[in-house]
């Protein structure tokens, strides 16, 4: 029988592990959708409405999921962690409350007239409530990432009788490791975005749509994945160095290093042993991480024997890191090879569509994987210095908690299901209707809330 | 900086005026979907289109209220939520449920959007009788006992009637007719259910608590508080006689039941929060012991003060944009 703690663990990482795949989606997604609606306004061209039309129905979708998933995480800060807020809810609370008061009520009010009022409102607002929307979306997760830093790299707070008092907001709001975070988040979200509308275009493509707006579409986003891909291996790292300097036992832990040494190897694969302290069949190059971590060939870096009992668990951090590194390179690879291929054919072979439908959802595992890294990397504590875990924990019945996480589970499964699914329905919808220059019987035809005229 | 009590004060009546504004604004359109009727196609298409714009942007009122409670009063919250622990997970779910249904049925295959329907359905209905469940729970201050149990059962109907009642009238302000005439018969079955659950609640919660009672039965605050009922009861009584009244000519005065229920709804979260306060926790905890660090809800409170009224500017406007009858709103 699995304990309270345990299962209150389990369940918020399922929640937000669900919950962050579509925020993850919707905050660059919306950037791309007033791209398209702006150039529409810009140059009168159809083949941009189309793009922004099909692309605005999957963010809906995505938004809605992301929406009332979140709306979970704002009950279970109380019920199963109630020594959390009480204890940093002076910090934690009005970051959250700005989230809310500033993102969330803008998001919601203007994605009503984004979704349903281009025909009632001029397009010069309509465009501006699309603005709005992609920037409320960011506007979260700077709140959500700054509350987020907050707890891997607390400032700015003073404790009395164990609780923690704010002192300086500035300090508090841009933390250590806040501005690497937030540009490292971004770019994630737009990785994730840029390959979910290339995999989705590509899919189009190869179900025989010869329209317009899939090939633009791909295009632009093997551009944007392109300049993206590479930018992020360069923020990841300065993420990396300041991950060193704040929390150098989360950095032991993605590294695999056990003991404190000079000169250490980059390695590619091992498997950590936790209770012999040790790596086995380690692949590993010669003195790079030292040259990455310390920019120096026998740079020392700490290892996990300086942390004794104040270290994550080794195994899930280190392998988590892996993948998300794998996933970034692979990323890099197939948007340049994709984009020149683009660039001196004008078209993509079969064989690359065929990947980039695979990479589809590739941007979800490697954001899920690096914030395994950040957030078990954080292990013992949940605010780092000041509160661990163990002791936020509630102290709800195990059975009552498990209950709770056996519903979300399915939930979750079903919702995803269900998403994917119509996600390719949506495609393959796309694909079957005709290319028709009045605007209106496109719209018929894709059948929404269509009502009856009276 | 903002003195602690004040700040207790001024938070305590912000939540308060989350969760009313959240009980009006979801409350409609909860009640649109527990109306949804399975059978007819076009019907269901025209209700779900006459919330389609508002529902996001209502939700986040609870997201606002709960937020609050989090963040003003961190202990409350524990408290109240730890005890509420299964509900909520109910209510959450459902919330899920009818939130993503509301897409799927209009994205999905096809064959599958009766099944969303009834999810959207289903959902609705579930998310309205588990907020009345933990309602009715809190009023009862959290007993496990029978009597409290059979009270909340009872909230819990009381309140998916109160939401179909306020979601009919959206209706009535929002359709034409056949799906009109259907929408004023639902108002006055559910307006009835409607105003026994109040009048039940009424007599039941200074019954069960003698501080309530003390409240509402010493004399002057008797005379004082009299009008909140009596205007409750007139209020229904109007949209009684506006509901027989209606459908008229050139649809004049559609609004009136609606605006009748927000009142109402209005009176009963007043009636509510007169007798508690100033608990935050019925019996238990006041909202001065619990209030979070003055220097943290200061902090907040400035951006609240310039934040608020542009929110209501916005949701406003987007009122405005979609006023009138539903016609043909398209999603894109």
């Amino acid at each position: 029988m699995l304990e309270t703690l345990m299962l209150s663990r389990i369940q918020f990482a399922a929640n937000i592990s669900f919950h962050i795949l579509f925020p993850t989606i919707t905050i660059a997604l919306s950037w791309f959708i007033f791209f398209f609606k702006w150039r529409f306004d810009q140059t009168g061209e159809p083949v941009w409405m189309r793009a922004y039309r099909f692309w605005v129905k999957v963010f809906a979708l995505t938004f809605a999921l992301g929406v009332v998933s979140g709306i979970t995480m704002s009950f279970q800060f109380g019920t199963n962690w109630p020594k959390f807020m009480e204890t940093v809810g002076n910090i934690a609370g009005p970051l959250l409350g700005y989230e809310v008061l500033t993102a969330f009520f803008l998001e919601a009010g203007f994605l009503g007239i984004m979704l349903f009022g281009i025909n009632r409102v001029s397009p010069r607002i309509h465009t501006l409530s699309t603005l709005i929307v992609a920037f409320g979306t960011t506007l979260s997760a700077f709140w959500i990432l700054a509350l987020n830093s907050w707890m891997q790299t607390p400032q700015g707070y003073e404790m009395r009788d164990g609780i923690a008092f704010p002192i300086d907001w500035f300090a508090i709001i841009f933390n250590p490791s806040f501005p690497y975070r937030l540009i490292h988040m971004m770019i994630a979200s737009g990785l994730t975005a840029a390959f979910f509308v290339a995999g989705i275009s590509a899919y189009r493509l190869l179900k025989g749509d010869n329209k317009q707006a899939p090939k633009l579409t791909l295009k632009i986003a093997l551009t944007v994945a392109s300049l993206l891909a590479p930018t992020q291996i360069f923020i990841g790292d300065m993420h990396g160095l300041n991950t060193l300097e704040h929390q150098p036992q989360k950095i032991a832990a993605m590294e695999g290093i056990w003991h404190t040494e000079k000169g250490v190897p980059l390695l590619l694969f091992a498997v950590p042993d936790e209770a012999e302290k040790t790596n086995h069949l380690e692949i590993g190059i010669p003195k790079v991480a030292s040259i990455i971590l310390t920019h120096n060939f026998n740079g020392e870096l700490k290892g996990l024997n300086e942390f004794l009992g104040n270290h994550p668990p080794v195994a899930p951090v280190f392998y988590a890191f892996r993948i998300m590194v794998g996933l970034g390179i692979l990323m890099l690879t197939i948007a340049w090879v994709s984009r020149f291929q683009l660039w001196r054919k004008k078209f993509l072979s079969t064989w690359l569509l065929k990947f980039l439908v695979i990479m589809t959802f590739s941007g979800w595992i490697a954001t899920l994987a690096g914030w395994y890294v950040t957030e078990i990397g954080r292990q013992p504590w949940l605010v780092t210095g000041v509160l661990t875990v163990k002791d936020a924990a509630t102290d709800i019945a195990p059975e009552n908690v498990g209950l709770s996480l056996i519903l979300y589970l399915i939930l979750y499964v079903v919702l995803l299901v269900a998403y994917l699914h119509t996600i390719f329905t949506m495609a393959i919808r796309a694909v079957e209707i005709e290319e028709i220059t009045d605007d209106e019987r496109v719209l018929s035809t894709v059948g929404n809330h269509m009502t009856v005229k009276r | 900086m903002f003195e602690i009590n004040t700040l207790a004060i001024v938070f305590a009546s912000l939540m308060a005026f989350s969760v009313l504004l959240y009980a009006i604004l979801d409350g409609y359109d909860l009640g649109v979907g527990i109306l949804l009727p399975l059978e007819s196609k076009d019907d269901s298409d025209t209700m779900i289109a006459s919330i389609g714009p508002f529902w996001d942007a209502n939700e986040t009122w609870l997201v606002l209220a709960v937020g609050l409670l989090l963040i003003a009063f961190p202990v409350a919250h524990s408290h109240v939520f730890k005890e509420l622990y299964l509900p909520t997970a109910i209510l959450l779910i459902s919330l899920v449920l009818r939130g993503v249904a509301f897409d799927f049925r209009a994205k999905a295959a096809f064959s599958h959007k009766p099944t969303w329907n009834r999810v959207f359905k289903v959902g609705s209905l579930l998310a309205a009788l588990s907020q009345g469940y933990m309602l009715g729970m809190y009023v009862m201050g959290f007993e496990n006992t029978f009597a409290a149990y059979s009270f909340s059962l009872l909230s819990a109907f009381g309140v998916a009637a109160a939401y179909s009642y306020i979601g009919a009238c959206w209706l009535i302000m929002k359709a034409t007719g056949q799906l009109q005439a259907q929408a004023i018969n639902w108002a006055l079955k559910s307006g009835g259910i409607c105003f026994l659950g109040v009048i039940a609640v009424s007599f039941v919660n200074p019954l069960i608590n003698s501080e309530v009672y003390q409240k509402w039965f010493s004399w002057p605050n008797t005379l004082l508080i009299l009008p909140v009922p009596l205007l409750c009861f007139a209020l229904f009584v109007f949209s009684y006689i506006q509901l027989r009244q209606l459908p008229k000519v050139n649809d004049k005065g559609c609004w009136r039941p609606f605006v009748a229920a927000v009142l109402i709804f209005f009176l009963c979260f007043f009636g509510l929060a007169f007798s508690f306060f100033p608990y935050i926790v019925p019996d238990k905890l006041t909202i001065w012991e619990t209030a979070a660090a003055p220097e943290s809800l200061s902090f907040l409170l400035w951006g609240t003060i310039v934040v608020v009224p542009v929110i209501f500017c916005y949701t406003a406007f987007s009122y405005r944009v979609f006023w009138g009858k539903v016609e043909e709103l398209r999603y894109h």
